[in-house]
């Protein structure tokens, strides 16, 4: 006769999962993820490029990416951050979460090969080209608040950019969730305090997410909170949605780990 | 903030106007009005507790995650922390602490995301989001107005390289943390049921809440 395992033998079977899971993930997982792209390189070949926007300093955009396209973000003159928000568009109740995207991984740095996870255990964007590596999941955009004590004056920000956006398509403050921003060298020290790390801004930085479901995606050309710079710092980003290649079965943003793995099953069944 | 290991205010716990044991893996809600406290005692000890704030005349403001941190200028919650709305008000502070490390960057378990990170044959376990979907429905409000949560006695450290792990917890049985209200909020614990990672211990156990009326002045 089998004994059924105790709740203490269960615990120890999940403990043990969750130590090779936790080994995997932040030992083999980021030596296998791919070097950084060079500032001049990932070519875009003229004709896949599909639109191309200019959006001043200060402002927002709302971009529509089908499954399999992807948006260069150019911080050409290396001086801003570019905040994301974005929903699966048949069902905008789908959304970007942080949480999830840095739990996954195993990491609150992403950088090419990571991917951008939405909250229901699928992939929203993968960083399929990514020449920074210096991006910020945790302490968000600027809000009227943080301009007002920045610059002693009202200013345009990252909160009401997401908000007039998020509006213009029947959504409102309830459906903007938690940011990432682009650019944005946040890193935390010992003891916990936010860090910002400005030798690793670059005139010319880009990045390139792949869409891996249709989405809705609003970017806020604003500066970060943390930046020390403002307000200089700012300046006009360019945004080229391009029809990205095919992903190859050994793509490095579906193959990083088994989480990613996963993640990657369950989206394409939902277009399967 | 000068006393970590007790309360501000609260000296033991008689004159509570509100006391009740949360059951292992079940949720909770109640308004707190402004000038209330609330403490949340880990019973058990290492039992995570996620938690969301919504102002009560308005749940379209609710706590933010990344407002509070970048407020604070730092990554975890703690005493003297100010819980900030997404329209930047202080909804509540931490106003007594003997544990000393809570997250709010972790965010909450779900089916979803458990059958992601664990494996699909845990997707049908009980989950955090199950308990805040099914609590929020009360107060009218839905899935797409869960955001990023508080984890109160999670222990979550962030590595300079950004290495980010959920260790286990260092609460011991008995440990609390006191939340006072700057406004009326609805508060929605859900009594964390995740046995695949350390934050519960492997083993979800029950807390308990009590209410204070502010001190009569």
């Amino acid at each position: 006769m089998t004994m059924a395992p105790t709740k203490q033998e269960i615990a120890e079977v999940n403990r043990l999962r969750y130590e090779e899971l936790r080994a995997a993930g932040q030992e083999l997982t980021p030596k296998g993820l791919p070097e950084a792209t060079a500032l001049d390189g990932a070519p875009i070949a003229p004709d896949a490029v599909i639109s191309r926007e200019h959006v001043p300093s200060g402002w927002y955009a709302t971009v529509r990416l089908r499954r399999g396209e992807a948006l260069r973000i150019v911080d050409g003159l290396g001086r801003s951050s570019v905040s994301l928000i974005g929903w699966r568009e048949e069902d905008t109740s789908e959304r970007i979460n942080c949480a999830d995207t840095v739990k996954v991984q195993w990491s609150a740095a992403i950088s090419k090969g990571r991917v951008i996870l939405s909250d229901m255990g699928r992939v929203l964007l993968s960083l399929i080209e990514d020449t920074s590596g210096a991006h910020d999941l945790m302490v968000g955009g600027s809000t009227p608040a943080s301009t007002l004590d920045a610059f002693g004056t009202p200013s345009r920000n990252t909160q009401e950019n997401f908000l007039a956006a998020a509006t213009k398509i029947g959504l409102s403050l309830r459906d903007i969730p938690p940011c990432v921003t682009f650019f944005a060298p946040v890193s935390v020290d010992a003891e916990g305090r936010f860090l910002w790390n400005p030798g690793r801004k670059r005139a010319g930085d880009f990045i390139d997410l792949r869409a891996e479901m249709n989405l809705v995606v609003v970017l806020s050309n604003c500066s970060h909170p943390l930046d020390p710079a403002r307000p200089s710092a700012s300046g006009p980003i360019t945004l080229i949605r391009h029809r990205a290649p095919p992903p190859a079965h050994d793509d490095p943003c579906r193959t990083t780990s088994p989480e990613i793995v996963r993640a990657f099953a369950f989206t394409d069944r939902l277009y399967a | 903030m000068t006393n970590p290991a007790g309360p501000l205010s609260i000296s033991d716990s008689s004159g509570a106007v509100y006391s009740h044991d949360i059951a292992a893996e079940r949720p909770w809600s109640r308004v707190l009005k402004q000038g209330q406290t609330l403490r949340i005692i880990d019973s058990g000890g290492q039992q995570a507790v996620d938690a969301l704030l919504y102002c009560a005349d308005d749940p379209a403001e609710r706590y933010s995650a990344q407002d509070t941190l970048r407020v604070q200028g730092s990554a975890y919650i703690e005493l003297g922390t100010r819980l900030v709305s997404n329209k930047g008000r202080v909804m509540a502070q931490i106003t007594a602490d003997s544990c000393g490390r809570h997250d709010t960057s972790a965010g909450c378990c779900s089916c979803e995301s458990n059958a992601v990170r664990f494996g699909e044959e845990t997707k049908y376990q009980h989950a955090c989001r199950e308990n805040f979907i099914l609590e929020l429905s009360k107060h009218g409000l839905t899935k797409r107005d869960i955001v990023a949560n508080l984890n109160f006695f999670m222990n979550v450290p962030i590595d300079p390289s950004g290495k980010f792990t959920v260790v286990d917890g260092i609460s011991a049985p008995g440990n609390y943390i006191d939340v006072t209200a700057d406004m009326d909020v609805l508060f929605v614990i859900s009594n964390c049921p995740q046995v695949n990672n350390p934050c519960n211990g492997f083993n979800p156990t029950p807390i308990r809440v009590m209410i204070w009326d502010p001190p009569k002045a």
